[in-house]
């Protein structure tokens, strides 16, 4: 798709009067490659979304996955949304990601926030006490025995609270605090403002967009969670859309719905759910990112990530 | 969950606490009280972060000990008091490990992936941005970012998925293979393919976000270096060879550096995910055997001592490829002094 262009440049004046004209070849080597990669991570999406919109008869004439759109039918998401196993792990899944990201987002922008002045007392330990997770992990067997130990199977907390810290996010948080202006604190002191105040009046304002990623990389993290649910979560009505998603297509099971799903072909309790309905699981689980995704993306390069490479 | 590489700004400014000068608040002589009075809101918003670190980081980094118990769940009421009341057993659950095949196997596997990927997985993503950079126009270069970013936020469940709908038995490709009259091949369950299956995964989840480090590397090289160079007559290949590769040069040391330091951490849960799939052999990694041996197979002090034994020998890597980029002439991932 983006080959054509990319074969004929449309806008010379871009390239440095000193580059020597492209070759024919290498334009058009570069845009056969750009292409199967940008293919290679689309076409997948595709097939599953159209594939998820299409009736049992489409399905079966095509003798599995449907590549060209012949009509629009949601029933496969009627049936995962209205009730069982798959509703309830989108409930949970949804709850985990939102009150996960609250947490983190708020004990993170803290810390950061608390962390963002050298010379305060204690600077150096507690930085040190962040930056030594990254050497140090705690290993799966004894975090296991104190999850547990704490009481938290079959609890959604064992989902969140493990994994409410990243030291990465809280030093690029702070990285980025620390490059806001002193002058801004001094005023606003001398003002007689507090410490909690100037965080939430000056330096939050004037980091929403870091604040934004970091929020989205949390929220990535709570929402694709798989391993801590095999570990923690053994209810069935607790299990979050990936451990569904799991059962479905890579071990084969199939979902329990409640009654009222039931009655629609291809959900029987014992018979294999139907592509369609497995399709629709898989968009359900990959829309979160896409939707949230175009807000943030443009704050990737800029800023955020290249700032902390740089330091 | 993000890509190691960015971590490296912060160690290094923790290794500066050796060089005393900080200049930020000034410090006139305060006493311990005083700083208390004027930085205590900022230590009280500390806390938190560092309690959740504290229970959920550090008490289970120091609850393996266990490695060295003969650790029975069954002796207390909760993990803390069966830690308390298990026989400790020196180096027994060591001993037992290092007799124990499948664990040396796990290890081969683990580090040939490693080998594998540096050599197959490592150099795309560079490539990559080299190849993004020489696009003129900006719309399709940021078409493409934002198309190869996208498959870093799936999970591992859902990539493992994509791959067994398209590649799969009754996946795409297969159908398409069986509509055509031929019997398709099999990917999803072949042991002897699955290193390049799971390296084919990696680099469709994550080559693209690798590139954004060299993308801001490439971005900061001087174009006038080009142009100097175009000048004196050196071709694009020239140029690439002699200003932009050296150009990348610190930030690729500084990434292999720390997949050298993480070879014995090839991903745990595309490992688990296919291990019934292909099969034990080709698909046990040092952390799914930490899992089965410790968690599945209840055998706590075992899978314990599997951890710690990962758990050093990656910190001595991390420091032993440092000491290697220092003797370079790089920064690598803390600096010397």
């Amino acid at each position: 798709m983006s080959a054509d262009t990319a074969v004929r440049p449309r806008r010379n004046s871009l390239r440095p009067a000193w580059e020597e004209k492209p070759t024919l070849l290498g334009q058009f080597g570069k845009g056969t490659i750009l292409t199967v990669v940008v293919a290679a991570v689309l076409v997948p999406l595709w097939v599953v979304v159209i594939t998820s919109l299409s009736s049992e008869k489409t399905i079966n004439a095509a003798g599995g996955y449907v590549f060209l759109p012949r009509e629009f039918d949601p029933t496969a998401y009627v049936v995962i949304f209205s009730g069982g196993q798959i509703t309830d792990a989108i409930l949970v899944s949804t709850v985990v990601t939102i009150a996960g990201t609250a947490l983190s987002l708020f004990v993170t922008v803290l810390a950061a926030y608390g962390l963002s002045r050298p010379g305060t007392l204690g600077h150096k330990p507690i930085l040190f006490y962040f930056l030594l997770t990254f050497l140090i992990y705690p290993g799966m067997i004894p975090s296991y025995l104190v999850v547990t130990g704490l009481g938290m199977k079959d609890n959604l907390l064992a989902l969140i609270l493990p994994t409410a810290i990243s030291a990465f996010n809280l030093v690029v948080l702070r990285a980025f605090f620390m490059s806001i202006p002193g002058e801004l604190y001094d005023s606003a002191r001398m003002d007689g403002a507090g410490e909690l105040r100037i965080l939430t009046r000056i330096v939050l304002p004037l980091s929403k967009a870091v604040t934004a990623v970091i929020g989205l990389f949390y929220a990535v993290g709570y929402w694709n969670a798989f391993f801590n649910a095999i570990l923690y979560i053994d209810r069935n009505d607790l299990q979050p859309v990936q451990r569904v998603l799991q059962q479905f297509i890579l071990a084969g099971q199939s979902p329990s719905t409640s009654g009222a799903a039931i009655a629609i072909p291809g959900l029987g309790s014992s018979v294999p759910p139907s592509l369609a309905i497995k399709m629709a699981v898989v968009v359900v689980t990959i829309v979160p990112a896409l939707v949230i995704y175009p807000f943030v993306q443009r704050h990737f390069t800029k800023g955020v990530i290249v700032g902390a490479v740089k330091g | 969950m993000v890509s190691a590489p960015p971590i490296a700004a912060e160690p290094r400014a923790a290794a500066k606490k050796a060089k005393k000068k900080v200049k930020a608040v000034p410090r006139r002589q305060l006493s311990f009280g005083q700083r208390l009075r004027r930085d205590w809101p900022l230590l009280l918003m500390c806390l938190p972060a560092m309690l959740l670190l504290l229970v959920f980081h550090y008490v289970p980094a120091l609850g393996n000990v266990i490695a060295f118990q003969d650790y029975n769940p069954f002796v207390g009421d909760d993990p803390l008091e069966a830690f308390l009341y298990s026989e400790w057993i020196g180096f027994g659950n060591f001993e037992y490990l290092f007799k124990n095949p499948a664990f040396w196997d796990s290890v081969v596997t683990t580090l040939s992936i490693t080998a594998f990927q540096l050599v197959f997985y490592f150099p795309i993503p560079i490539l990559l941005a080299i190849l993004l950079n020489s696009i003129m126009s900006p719309r399709i270069r940021s078409l493409v970012q934002s198309v190869v970013y996208l498959p870093h936020f799936f999970s591992w469940v859902l990539v493992v998925s994509l791959f067994q709908m398209m590649l799969g038995g009754a996946g795409l490709l297969a159908q398409t293979v069986r509509q055509a009259g031929y019997t398709p091949p099999e990917i999803m369950t072949n042991p002897d393919t699955f290193m390049f299956l799971v390296t084919s995964q990696a680099l469709w989840k994550d080559a693209g976000w690798g590139m954004i480090v060299f993308l801001a590397a490439l971005a900061a090289i001087d174009t006038s270096l080009y142009e100097a160079a175009a000048a004196d007559g050196a071709g694009r290949w020239r140029r690439m060879w002699h200003i932009t590769l050296p150009g990348l040069r610190s930030v690729i040391v500084l990434l292999l550096i720390l997949r050298l330091g993480d070879a014995l951490n090839v991903g745990f849960e595309q490992f688990v995910l296919q291990r019934e799939m292909v099969g034990r052999e080709a698909a046990e990694v040092l952390d799914t055997y930490v899992y089965y041996q410790g968690i599945a197979v209840q055998q706590w002090g075992v899978g314990a001592a599997a951890g710690l034994f990962k758990a050093v020998i990656g910190i001595l890597l991390i420091v032993g490829a440092n000491k290697l980029a220092h003797r370079f002439g790089e920064q690598g991932i803390y600096s010397k002094s």
